[in-house]
């Protein structure tokens, strides 16, 4: 029988949640690497066993785990994040020049097709690969070398590369976000960048719809559709029909248009959930109320998915790695809270349960579907 | 033989539980002594000193006879206590509440 395994990274440890597809009886797993910042964990899509792990401290520095047997067993694989070349300078927060200083790693993304390739998306911000199952990282530095880079500015949660997407129409067309420089696009493979930011508007910087210098949160799309993008931004829901090179608000009827998380429905290219944070400067959900909303017109129109979650006293975040929907016929969303709650809907929003309640603070949810 | 005194998660991925024991070869110095242990335990390797810069981390600190050796040189002989195996090396998580 089908089932699902949630990976679950937070910042005391790693969670894995197990279920059939009925998706209503859960055993949860863990903490694997206790005590220590899981950033993010992701399985393999072509080996669902071979999985990747994000493990660091500001005490020790950064691991990368890897797991080949879906996260029983765990090893430590390559740890060197060494930037290629001449490091340069970006700007610092006072506008000063200031050398990029890795700081771990955000991001774990897998080819589509090989278990052994693996992108990571670090902070500060920059693209490394390993094709060796993690053993051995080499920076992408096209990308933190672009023009525009000594200009790139650190938000406040760090200048980090957290949005990595592989087009499966073409594994050389790669999608980047960085907070707070914007989307980047790259056509091959990896080697060459532009900006893919017309469009934003970010009244947080100089120009406003300038070239680069958003802080972009998020990034999605439908395997379906590899030109249609949505994205969260620090404000605004946008989404772009030609594979972001012009983007335009969706942002409708939300109840506030700043927040972390957005995806898509894995069957409906159409179906768009985001997660509504009152403000830059008030990380909860407005007026206390955790509300999934769904668009199921591709954004501009969206509703309040609300049963079985909290909808008085509640003031937790969802950051931006931690939603995600797993393949069942019937399309399963899961979300993890900074309270610690992993959140499941087994039939695409309609309906919620608990899977569990108190872990840390989440900061990543993947989920795989296993046959 | 030197022996180290690892933190509880450096212990963790070193898959020990209790210090260990390392041959140093020439004159110990930090540098010699966390080269050695990182050849005994890979997964140690980068935990201690920072890959790029090969330094100590901010947030460990190097402990050894009463004293703190954080601030010396790597290159700085280890005291002969150590070398003789009278009194540990400790690598040490540096203290941080909340």
């Amino acid at each position: 029988m089908s089932g699902v395994r949630v990976l679950v990274g937070t910042r005391k440890g790693a969670f894995i949640l197990h279920a059939d597809g009925g998706r209503d009886k859960w055993e949860v797993r863990g903490p694997f690497f206790g005590g220590w910042e899981i950033y993010h964990v992701k399985g393999s899509p072509a080996d669902p066993n071979r999985i990747y792990a994000s493990q660091s401290t500001s005490w020790f520095g950064q691991l990368i785990q890897r797991s080949d047997d879906g996260g029983q067993t765990w090893s430590p694989v390559g740890n060197e994040f060494l930037y290629d070349g001449v490091t340069g300078t970006h700007q610092w927060y006072d506008g000063t020049p200031h050398p990029w200083e890795f700081a771990r790693v955000w991001h774990l993304e897998p080819s589509l097709t090989d278990p052994d390739t693996v992108l990571a998306g670090v902070e500060d911000a920059a693209l490394f690969r390993s094709t060796d199952g993690g053993l051995n990282w080499g920076e992408l530095s096209g990308l933190r070398t672009h023009a525009t880079g000594s200009s790139w500015q650190p938000g406040a949660g760090g200048m980090c590369l957290h949005t990595i997407i592989v087009s499966p129409s073409d594994p050389k067309r790669i999608f980047v976000a960085i907070s707070a420089a914007g989307v980047f696009g790259s056509d091959d493979g990896g080697m060459s960048w532009r900006p893919l930011n017309k469009g934003l508007s970010s009244g947080e910087i100089p120009v406003p719809d300038a070239f680069e210098g958003h802080c972009v949160h998020r990034i999605a799309l439908h395997p379906s559709k590899p030109d249609v993008l949505f994205m969260q931004k620090h404000w605004d829901v946008m989404r772009s029909n030609d594979a972001g090179e012009s983007w335009f608000e969706v942002s409708g009827n939300l109840p506030s248009d700043f927040g972390f998380v957005v995806d898509v429905h894995a069957h409906e290219p159409e179906t768009v959930y985001v997660v509504p944070i009152t403000s830059d400067s008030e990380h909860f959900p407005p007026e206390g109320k955790l509300r999934v909303y769904r668009s199921r017109s591709g954004g501009n129109e969206w509703e309040p998915l609300t049963n079985g979650l909290p909808q008085r006293d509640c003031y937790v975040d969802v950051l931006r790695d931690a939603l995600a929907v797993d393949t069942l016929d019937e399309c399963g969303i899961y979300f993890g809270t900074t309270g610690g709650q992993v959140y499941v809907s087994a039939d695409a929003g309609d309906h919620w349960q608990t899977i569990v309640r108190d872990l840390p603070a989440v900061l990543s949810v993947e989920v795989q579907t296993i046959a | 033989m030197i022996s180290v005194i690892l933190p509880a998660h450096l212990k963790v991925l070193a898959n020990v539980t209790r210090d260990v024991q390392l041959e140093v070869p020439g004159r110990p110095t930090p540098r010699a002594l966390i080269d050695a242990l990182e050849d005994q335990y890979p997964a140690l390797r980068g935990t201690i000193r920072d890959p790029a810069t090969q330094e100590r981390r901010p947030f460990v600190r190097f402990f050894a006879c009463e004293l703190d050796l954080s601030h010396e040189s790597l290159d700085s002989p280890l005291p002969d206590a150590v070398i003789s195996g009278e009194e540990p090396f400790f690598v040490i998580g540096a203290m941080a509440g909340g």
